[in-house]
Formats: C-alpha cells, sequence, structure tokens
C-alpha cells in the first residue's frame, strides 16, 4: 500500500492504494468516479479512456504508480473544457448513445481527436477512433456527432 | 394482425383491472393489472405472488410525470419509447415526463409471455396496446376530476400538454388535479386516441437516457456503490462443468483486502470465489488461486471434431421441421441442375460491453438484488431458490445494462445463482459479483455452432423446384421451461426459423433438424435462429439470381409470395432509394442484396462493398424497413443503424469462439474481436415503409440481413461462394 497524489479534473486526490492498481479502479473503487468503464482491462475496448496529461489513455492498463504528477481528466470533467462540452453536445443532439457503456470512452477518445485534428476526415476519425468497440453498432452516428461538434466548434471560433 | 386505426376504443381485457390509490408522498398513481394466460405463467420456473401496488404512472405534486417502463433498457430504447406511448394518450408534457425502469413485480410482466422479459423483439408489439391504455384511462381520470371540480360534463373537457380545459376558459393542471383524481373510479373503458391526434407516436424523439450516458453520472449495475459492499469474482472450470480436485487458496488469501475463498456452486459443476473489498483485490486473489480440475467427468468438446459430426449428421435426415410438396422431386433433377451448400456458423459469444454483473445483499428473511436483466421473473425466482426464500422476498430492482443482445436472458439464471451463492454466506452485507471480460468470453452461453446442408434442384426458370435442407445444431431451449413452446416433434424452432417460414415460394421444400448434445452452453443471440438462417437462405437465393442471370431484386421479387406484403414493400422502398448510388458504383465496388423478415418485420437491405486488405470494406448501406407503425422513427433508424454493425460481427476475422480439448480458446477483446469503427459500414441510411399496422420489434430484424448481402457482394467481386463463417479471408 502506498499513498499517492492525483490531479483528477483539476482537483487533487489523496489515495491509500496498492501501486500496481490499475488507474481506472482506483477511479472506480476509491474515488467512486464510476463514469469511466471497465470493458476488457487490455486495452482492447478503449470504454476506459481518459486523459492523462492532455492524452488519450487506457486506463485500465496504467499501474497508478506511474500515473506521477500528470493531470488526469475523465468523462465527469471533460464538460469543463470548451470542446469537451461541445462533444458532449453533439453526443445528445445526434441521439448517439444506445447502451450507452462505450460512450464515456468514445467521447474521451472523440474530444483526444479534435483537439488535435479540428476537421478529420472520415479517415483520420477511424484512425483515432480504431481502438474503441461499441457493440451496439453506433459508429454512423458517433462520425456524425464528431462533425457536428467539429463544425460547431469551427463556427464558435469564426464568429 | 390488428390495424391501429381500426380500433380508436378498446374495451378493457376483463382478465385485466386498474387500481389507482393515493400515495403519502401526494399524486396520483395508476397501475394496470393483467391476468396471464395460464399457459404463458407456466413458462416462468416461478409463480411469484403479487406484490404491492406499483405504479405505472406517478403524477408528481411539481408537474412531473414518472413513467415506470415495464423493460430492461439496455440500448434498445424503449425507455424512451414506451413512455412516449403513454404520455400521448395522457397528453402529457413531454418535456416532464421521466421514465424509471421498473423493479421485478406481476404487474410488469409481459403481456403475451406471461414473465417480466425483454426478448422476442416484443417490447413495443407486446406493450404498445398497454401502455396506450394506461395513458388513455389515466387521463380520464383526471378529466373526470376536473369536471367533477368545474361540475361539467367531461365531454366538455379536452385535454392538451398536462393540462385540462374545459368551458368558459376554465383550466387546471394535471399536477393540481391528482389529489382528486385519485379517488375517482377508473372508468373501464377510455376511448384512445385516432391515430391522427398522435402527438408523439410517430414522431422522431430523441432518447431519455443520453445526457447521462454522456457525462458518465449515469449508474450501470456495475456502477452500483453501497455501504459496506464487497466485490466477488469467481475462478470458473476451464472446462465447462468441472469442479475443483484440490485448491490451494494460500497465496490467494494473502492479497490485502481478501475476506474470504471458498467452494460454491454452478448449475454444472463446481468453481471457487473470491470475495474482497474490491475488484483489484478480487482480481489479484483470483489469478493467485492454485486449482486442480477435475475433468473426469464431462465432455471435453473440440471444434474441429464437432465439426466432423455435424457433417454426418447433416448428410441424414433429421426430425422433420417442414415437409410440402414431393419429397423425391430432386431426384427427377439432373445433376447439372443441383446446387448442394454446405454452411458452417461457428459458437458466438454475445459480449455485452458492460461486463455481467448481479449485487445481492441476504438479509435472512428478505433480500435485494440489484441487476440488468432481461429475464426479471426467472432471475428472481432462481436468487430465491438458492437463498431458500419466496421470491416475493427478494426485491429485484432493474439496473439499466450496458448491452445484453441475449445474455442477460439466461433461462437457469446462472449468473445470478451464482452472486446468490456468494452473498448468501454474508448476511447483511451487499455483495457485488462481477465477471471479468475473460469470464464473459470463456464462459460459455454463446450462440451456437451450426451445420446447414442444402440441396437445390433448379428449374428451367432458374427458380428453385426443389429445397432439402438439413440444420444442425444444439437446441437452445431442451431442457428448459421454454421447450414446452419452441420443441415440436423434436425441432426446436429457434434453430429453423428464417428457413422453415420463408416468404419465397418453393413447391417441394423439407427441410428437418438434429440437436445433439455438446458440453458447451447454449443461448439466445441478437436475432436468435435467424443470425444463420438468413444468412444462408438469403446467400442461396442470391446464388440462384445469379445462376438465372436475373436482377437479384427482380428475383426475389419474382419467388416471394405475394402475401409476403411487408418484404414487397421493403424491397420496393430499398430499390427505390438505393437506386442512385447503385447505378454510379466506383469501380472495385459492388452492390450486394438482402431481404429478410423476422419478428414480423420486414427487411430489405443493399450494400456497397470493395475490398480492402483482405477484408469487405461496406461503404454504404442502404435500409428498408415495415416495422408496422414506427412508434419513435428516431430509434427505428438508431436500432438499424447500429444494428447491422452488430449483424457485421459474424463476418470478423477473429469472429468465432472455438474449442479444442475442452478448452475456450479465445479470452477477450484481442482474440474474439467485434466490429470496430472502421469494420462497420461508413453511412447507414434507413427509410420507414409508412404503415399503421400494430408495431412489430426491431430491436432483432437489423441484425439478420447485414451479413449475407455483404457476402453477396463479396460473391459478385470475387465468384467465391462465402459458405463458412466467421470470414477469415475474402
Amino acid at each position: 500500500m502506498q499513498t499517492y497524489n492525483l490531479t483528477v479534473n483539476g482537483e487533487r486526490k489523496k489515495v491509500p492504494v496498492d501501486p500496481s492498481t490499475p488507474l481506472l479502479w482506483v477511479l472506480r473503487d476509491d474515488l467512486k468516479m464510476t463514469g469511466t468503464k471497465y470493458g476488457c482491462g487490455i486495452a482492447s475496448c478503449g470504454a476506459c479512456t481518459v486523459h492523462l496529461a492532455g492524452v488519450a489513455t487506457r486506463s485500465c492498463v496504467v499501474p497508478v504508480s506511474l500515473v506521477g504528477d500528470r493531470p488526469i481528466v475523465t468523462i465527469e470533467g471533460i464538460g469543463q473544457d470548451l470542446v469537451g462540452r461541445a462533444v458532449q453536445e453533439a453526443w445528445v443532439s445526434e441521439d448517439v448513445v444506445q447502451c450507452g457503456y462505450c460512450q464515456s470512452g468514445q467521447i474521451m477518445g472523440a474530444v483526444a481527436l479534435l483537439k488535435g485534428v479540428p476537421q478529420p476526415t472520415d479517415r483520420n476519425i477511424e484512425q483515432s477512433m480504431g481502438g474503441n468497440i461499441c457493440r451496439c453498432g453506433t459508429y454512423v452516428r458517433i462520425r456524425a456527432a464528431i462533425k457536428a461538434a467539429s463544425q460547431q466548434l469551427h463556427e464558435g471560433g469564426t464568429q | 394482425m390488428t390495424a391501429v386505426v381500426d380500433s380508436p376504443t378498446l374495451a378493457l381485457s376483463r382478465r385485466s383491472f386498474l387500481r389507482v390509490s393515493a400515495t403519502t408522498a401526494g399524486g396520483l398513481i395508476v397501475s394496470l393489472y393483467f391476468d396471464f394466460p395460464s399457459a404463458a405463467q407456466e413458462a416462468g420456473p416461478g409463480k411469484a405472488k403479487v406484490y404491492p401496488p406499483d405504479a405505472f404512472v406517478h403524477i408528481r405534486r411539481d408537474g412531473r410525470i414518472v413513467i415506470q417502463v415495464n423493460r430492461l433498457e439496455f440500448g434498445q430504447g424503449v425507455q424512451t419509447s414506451l413512455p412516449m406511448i403513454l404520455a400521448d394518450e395522457m397528453d402529457a408534457d413531454w418535456s416532464q415526463v421521466v421514465a424509471e425502469l421498473a423493479p421485478a413485480a406481476d404487474e410488469y410482466k409481459d403481456p403475451v409471455f406471461g414473465i417480466q422479459m425483454v426478448g422476442g423483439s416484443g417490447s413495443i408489439a407486446h406493450s404498445f396496446q398497454q401502455y396506450r391504455e394506461l395513458g388513455a384511462r389515466t387521463r380520464a381520470i383526471l378529466v373526470a376530476a376536473a369536471a367533477q371540480q368545474w361540475r361539467v360534463a367531461p365531454e366538455q373537457c379536452r385535454t392538451e400538454s398536462s393540462v385540462v380545459h374545459g368551458p368558459g376558459g376554465r383550466s387546471a393542471k394535471y399536477s393540481d388535479l391528482a389529489d382528486a383524481a385519485a379517488h375517482i373510479a377508473v372508468p373501464e373503458t377510455a376511448p384512445l386516441k385516432n391515430p391522427a391526434d398522435f402527438r408523439l407516436i410517430g414522431k422522431k424523439t430523441r432518447r431519455l437516457d443520453s445526457r447521462p450516458k454522456c457525462d458518465g453520472s449515469l449508474k450501470f449495475g456495475l456502477d452500483l456503490d453501497l455501504p459496506g459492499m464487497k466485490v466477488a469474482m469467481v475462478a470458473h472450470p476451464p472446462v465447462f462443468g468441472a469442479s475443483p480436485k484440490s485448491v490451494d487458496d494460500k497465496a490467494a488469501r494473502s492479497v490485502p483486502g481478501v475476506v474470504d475463498v471458498f467452494e460454491i456452486p454452478m448449475v454444472k459443476g463446481r468453481a471457487v470465489a473470491v470475495v474482497a473489498d474490491k475488484f483489484w483485490t478480487a482480481k489479484q486473489a483470483r489469478d493467485r488461486l492454485q486449482i486442480n480440475w477435475d475433468f473426469s467427468a464431462v465432455e471435453r468438446e473440440d471444434s474441429s471434431q464437432l465439426w466432423e459430426k455435424y457433417k454426418t449428421l447433416a448428410a441424414t435426415p433429421g426430425n422433420v421441421a417442414v415437409t410440402r410438396g414431393d419429397e423425391k422431386a430432386l431426384d427427377g433433377i439432373a445433376s447439372d441442375n443441383r446446387i448442394i451448400a454446405e454452411y458452417e456458423f461457428p459458437y458466438l459469444a454475445h459480449t455485452p460491453m458492460e461486463p455481467l454483473n448481479t449485487t445481492i445483499r441476504f438479509d435472512g428473511d428478505r433480500a435485494e438484488v440489484w441487476a440488468g436483466s432481461q429475464f426479471q421473473t426467472i432471475d428472481q425466482a432462481a436468487i430465491a431458490e438458492v437463498l431458500g426464500l419466496k421470491p416475493n422476498q427478494v426485491t429485484f430492482h432493474t439496473e439499466m445494462a450496458g448491452g445484453g443482445f441475449g445474455r442477460r436472458a439466461v433461462p437457469d439464471s446462472h449468473v445470478q445463482r451464482e452472486a446468490a451463492s456468494i452473498a448468501k454466506r454474508f448476511a447483511g452485507t451487499p455483495v457485488k459479483l462481477i465477471w471479468a471480460r475473460e469470464d464473459d468470453v470463456q464462459g460459455g452461453y454463446y450462440r451456437p455452432m451450426f451445420m446447414h446442408r442444402v440441396e437445390i434442384g433448379v428449374s428451367a426458370d432458374g427458380t428453385p423446384l426443389a429445397w432439402k435442407h438439413v440444420i444442425v445444431g444444439q437446441s437452445l431451449t431442451a431442457g428448459t421451461p421454454f421447450a414446452a413452446f419452441t420443441i415440436k416433434n423434436g425441432v426446436d424452432e429457434t434453430a429453423v426459423e428464417g428457413v422453415v417460414d420463408t416468404h419465397y415460394d418453393i413447391p417441394n421444400f423439407h427441410i428437418s433438424a438434429h440437436h445433439p448434445e455438446v458440453n458447451v452452453p447454449v443461448l439466445w443471440f441478437r436475432s436468435v435462429g435467424h443470425t444463420h438462417t438468413a444468412y444462408v437462405m438469403e446467400t442461396l437465393i442470391d446464388e440462384l439470381a445469379t445462376r438465372a442471370k436475373m436482377d437479384p431484386i427482380a428475383y426475389r421479387r419474382k419467388l416471394l409470395n405475394p402475401d409476403a406484403k411487408k418484404l414487397h414493400g421493403a424491397l420496393t422502398l430499398m430499390e427505390k432509394e438505393s437506386a442512385a448510388w447503385r447505378a454510379n458504383l466506383p469501380h472495385g465496388h459492388a452492390v450486394g442484396i438482402a431481404c429478410h423478415e423476422s419478428f414480423e418485420t420486414g427487411v430489405a437491405c443493399a450494400v456497397d462493398v470493395s475490398i480492402e486488405g483482405n477484408r469487405p470494406k461496406i461503404h454504404r448501406v442502404t435500409i428498408a424497413v415495415d416495422p408496422g407503425l414506427a412508434v419513435n422513427p428516431l430509434t427505428v433508424e438508431s436500432q438499424f443503424q447500429a444494428g447491422v454493425c452488430f449483424g457485421v460481427s459474424q463476418l470478423m476475422a477473429k469472429g468465432a469462439i472455438t474449442l479444442k480439448d475442452g478448452y475456450v480458446q479465445q479470452n477477450n477483446f484481442d482474440t474474439y474481436t467485434p466490429p470496430y469503427i472502421m469494420d462497420a459500414p461508413t453511412a447507414v441510411d434507413v427509410h420507414i415503409v409508412p404503415s399503421t399496422e400494430a408495431p412489430s420489434g426491431c430491436g432483432e430484424p437489423p441484425v439478420p440481413v447485414i451479413s449475407p448481402a455483404v457476402a453477396n457482394a463479396l460473391s459478385r467481386l470475387t465468384g467465391k461462394r462465402y459458405r463458412s463463417l466467421p470470414l477469415v479471408t475474402v
């Protein structure tokens, strides 16, 4: 057991936990932030995606001991961000979700994409979102929502 | 089929009655109870007593209208569309409607199946009338309350957006009438709206559960956190049905946070449970268990050996499912005019994104359960049995579930039985059982392996004159309470549906089935038999069209019975909507066509496919669907757009569960891989055939058509036939 100081969505958190614990389970079981989801535990589905120092990261395979002082942003905090909020709103207006379980990870992935590539092509979307599984298969609407968020941000930025 | 428009007023069934009561919190609650046909009741193992009245509608003083949904919501959208139906009939202000998933109770049982469940694409089909009547009666009570206050006749009042309007400009909000309405006798009948007056039904309506699913606030079953809760994981036998010979749990128990390690019974065999403070502790402890398994009493199945066995079986006729026309018709057809086709379909795992889980707190003479269940009635009874309680001593909360596709509708309730066996040892402490993804992929309850052998004799005009078809695969329902309804003459209809009821006119038609017993637990998988039967039928029909040098749409139209109105309508609409892009295909692309009716919904699709890196690239799908009246066209569109992606699963290179020496060879998404975004169609446009017929299912019908349509397109590109899934390479 070791104590880690984590910065999650801008807040400092002190967590005494086994160093091997993946960040995902620190968030879910210790910090009771369950918006980040467990889907596979091997970085194959993307349901657990968080931003670690701004980089979309599979939290299920990152031991808490390797987080260091990198700030963590989760689905619960992404709405504080301009791009994050635009993506969430696009997800709602495009009626993307079905079961919704993977969508935290999809949204975190989409925000990272739009921060790097503000106007992504279909190919960019496939490359960036290509590790996130939606078992319901909402991919067509995910594409539409990413493009809608991109457009909204673009128009917002030029006004 | 009932035409909706023909019945603006429906008498309340003699078997049903309403109960109205005032709640302590104030406001009106309305419940409609059904007395189910006894045959349907026998479908479930337990016959739970009627619970204290739970409400379908609760009009709160703040104006909110809380509507209970008698189904699990796991993506299919009924948490929005069932309240739409009720709210429309009661003229509720939609912006004030809140939907809740109802707990297990008699009044929430499916009016047709007689148990509380989601399956058979029946949520809207079976509860459309029920929710309309509930809404109409609620409205009638509110109108009566207003009319009484104003001393006018109810006929002089009208309703709109949660307000009753009376003569002389008087009006009253539903929330202000709720207390008075609670004392009004419920009318025997209440007029239903003329469909022309629907304000919500038939209108594209966004989901009620979107926002909390986009900001992380929605709690799924796995997210549940209760005071003092423990987490359990189970080391399942690596070969189905095996038991531990010996267990060394020293290392497991040494993990800080581990509470206990003990053996539990399974439906078949035994397993070892680990209970700990948190998931990661439980997982580490489970990984440290040293278990010697005893395989002596179980069959160690092997996929390649099973295929050999199935092939032998397929060469002989099975139990007769359908026999029509001359059984010897094939004999008179020259070998040049015969097609012999053998198809192989592997085991498939559902792998819903939210891993299986159940939380139970056992309190001695009561228990409380939280589970995303498609089978509340059955799971509640199973938990009660394990805990030595009666079903009505088990409070069962329906948790929002992250997908299911049939995996949460398990006749033997094995996950709930495991959870109950564990919780039983921790009276007063809530225990959450979590299945890791590996448990799920390796845990069985798969769509069965199937082999089809089809022999077709083709007539001079290119149509099939004789069709002999043998289907081999495990029965889904043998040994379950469902068998009485699904197995006839030794044939499980869930294995042959989609073939035996084909709408293609084939004069000499002989279908039979073998159901071998295999030591692999199997389960219905979204669209059930149609997952494989539609593939066989639609690829063969396409092959026949090619052979006859006919357009695949025209060929289907020619062969379809004129009475198959939903399929004809869907084909025509699909043909029209896809005409422009089908006429302008880029070089290297081909069109694939398929149509199929399942769950009384007719579907036709055209796909635009090319080959990229030895894989099909699905550029575009045009779908036409006749689901009767589309209650929420936005849900229908979404279900079809996404459901076709789900259907692509069985084309994935790693889209099979296989066994070797009794062991499942896949264990997670790296070895059993559902479609990612690049594997799914890039664009899917959905077109709904206008209809006033009663609504039919939309959850499952998207799945069957896509894989044969893609295979048909590939065949046009390569000249090859794709009779063995998964599609390892083109």
